[in-house]
């Protein structure tokens, strides 16, 4: 730390290191109040009040807002992983995911395995949305695909099962990617798994064969690659336990509301 | 705040009298919205940290035009307003040997943490929604805001304000009597924060949230849009920023000691006319 040199080193003191080098004291002291465990329980009082708040004055089935295909990005930017890379992945992508099949098990009367071909042939649902990445930037696509409703319907959910995870082909740092929902959220009309961006099947940099979209949540929520959808009735047995990628090694909130 | 005239004041013959200027709920409000303000200053800067770039309308990222711009090359920062490019380095863009925005110096957390900075944002919005509407049912219910805060019907020529604007750019602020009011001026800026600013960056901040947005649409069709209303969060950040610097002067040049002790204690010392003779508008 050559903050620390000059600081000890009084012939070399001006005013602007002492200025440099207490601001480095200041900063390091913020940093150490910021990683107290007290401290980030209390800073997360904020999340949950945002949580309660939010889900007390919506409307649960409040539809998240529908443009016009003349209102959409012109270039709708890749985010997060754009290629899983694995060699199975690589193996399901050269087949055109001829071979892929999602599992929907976990608190389920009926486990299911879902083609492609099938989950095509399912009802589907075609909305055009504004997508809002947790850092600050947004872009509006249209987004076709199976209403994640029908499925869990179909699969006969548990009545104990309280969150839906999607458990996806890729990773970061060999640490897999994945995400949950509540049943508000997974209920609702808009969360859809999408085979479809722009009228056209989703890209590997879009997520390709399927990713998921829930439309009033952040983009990292929107977990693409998705093989597998389990219902839980906790998040605690998964992974890190905080119910995602982000939510587990960076910290971020599970509940992506805002 | 136009209060009783101490008596210990008095008692000192000559000086000029004590009065009880700030009462206790607004003292305790101002200094919870104090830290507020600044810890949302701190990590918002970091949160726009995230993406340094602002647009207008519905959308806006990368592929878009911005039009405002905090980036780098290299280690040389640049701020781009509006096609305008401005070299920063040192204070935006690169600085403290680091490629963000906002550097670590003014940021909570210091190094780069877009989900810390939203633990602490998440958190002091709260602190500031909460204390401000109190303050604002206080300020209507106590009588502070027709009386102290709100323009006298003789402030509210433009005559009047153009002489309080002359004696501001002459650094002269009121003495005696007219020093126990707020000046017309100060009742502005004071209303601009408590009607404008706080409330439009927490409505625009609302709709930095896609849960609200789908429950109350009209809220982010109001402000033109997602980004729109992102840009409209960062310019209310900024007019805080201004607020701060201008209130922080005229602490410092209406005498810093006395503003300090008033909102703390809430004892006031009228300041002594001035020697100079003022000449009459």
């Amino acid at each position: 730390m050559s903050d620390d040199i000059i600081m000890a080193t009084p012939s070399l003191l001006t005013r602007r290191h002492a200025l440099i080098g207490g601001a480095g004291l200041l900063l390091a002291g913020c940093d150490r109040i910021n990683a107290s465990p007290a401290v980030q329980s209390v800073l997360s009082l904020g999340e949950k009040a945002t949580h309660g708040a939010q889900r007390l004055v919506t409307d649960r089935n409040a539809l998240a807002k529908e443009f016009s295909r003349a209102e959409m990005s012109p270039v709708f930017r890749e985010n997060g992983n754009r290629n899983p890379g694995t060699a199975d992945y690589n193996a399901l992508a050269a087949n055109g995911f001829a071979d892929w099949a999602l599992t929907v098990d976990g608190m389920v009367a009926h486990p299911l395995r879902i083609s492609l071909a099938q989950m095509l042939a399912a009802p589907r649902r075609t909305q055009i949305t504004r997508h809002d990445c947790v850092e600050g930037w947004s872009a509006i696509g249209e987004w076709s695909g199976v209403p994640l409703g029908l499925i869990l319907r179909r699969a006969g959910l548990s009545s104990n099962a309280k969150f839906v995870v999607f458990h996806c082909a890729d990773s970061t740092g060999g640490i897999p990617y994945y995400e949950s929902i509540d049943l508000i959220d997974a209920f609702h009309p808009q969360t859809i798994l999408a085979t479809h961006m722009n009228g056209a099947p989703l890209t590997v940099g879009h997520g390709a064969p399927l990713r998921l979209r829930a439309e009033r949540q952040l983009g990292y929520k929107q977990a693409k690659y998705v093989m597998r959808v389990e219902a839980v009735a906790s998040l605690s047995g998964i992974h890190g336990g905080k119910g995602g990628y982000w939510e587990d090694h960076k910290g971020y909130q599970w509940f992506a509301g805002i | 705040m136009a209060g009783q005239i101490a008596k210990r004041g008095e008692a000192a013959a000559g000086a000029a009298p004590l009065i009880y200027r700030t009462k206790l709920p607004v003292r305790i409000w101002h200094w919870i919205n104090a830290l507020a303000i600044f810890v949302m200053l701190m990590s918002g800067m970091m949160i726009f940290n995230a993406h340094p770039m602002l647009y207008w309308g519905e959308y806006g990222a990368n592929f878009d035009v911005p039009w405002l711009v905090i980036g780098h090359r290299g280690t040389s920062g640049y701020l781009a307003v509006l096609g305008y490019e401005i070299p920063t380095t040192g204070v935006l863009g690169y600085a403290q040997g680091t490629a963000n925005a906002f550097p670590p110096l003014v940021t909570i957390p210091s190094s780069y943490s877009l989900a810390g900075a939203r633990q602490w944002h998440f958190l002091f919005a709260w602190v500031l929604l909460v204390s401000g509407t109190f303050f604002l049912l206080y300020a209507l219910f106590s009588g502070h805001l027709r009386r102290d805060l709100a323009l006298k019907r003789e402030e509210r020529s433009l005559a009047h304000l153009w002489h309080d604007i002359k004696d501001h750019a002459r650094l002269r602020f009121p003495t005696g009597e007219a020093a126990r009011a707020y000046n017309p001026l100060q009742k502005i800026a004071y209303l601009a924060v408590l009607f404008v600013l706080i409330p439009v960056v927490i409505l625009t901040g609302c709709t930095m949230s896609p849960t609200l947005n789908a429950a109350f649409p009209w809220l982010v069709d109001m402000f033109g849009g997602r980004a729109s209303a992102r840009s409209i969060h960062f310019l209310c950040a900024l007019g805080f920023a201004l607020f701060i610097v201008v209130h922080l002067l005229a602490v410092v040049l209406a005498g810093p000691v006395n503003e300090l002790r008033s909102i703390i204690t809430g004892w006031y010392r009228l300041p002594q006319a001035r020697m100079v003779k003022e000449s009459v508008q």
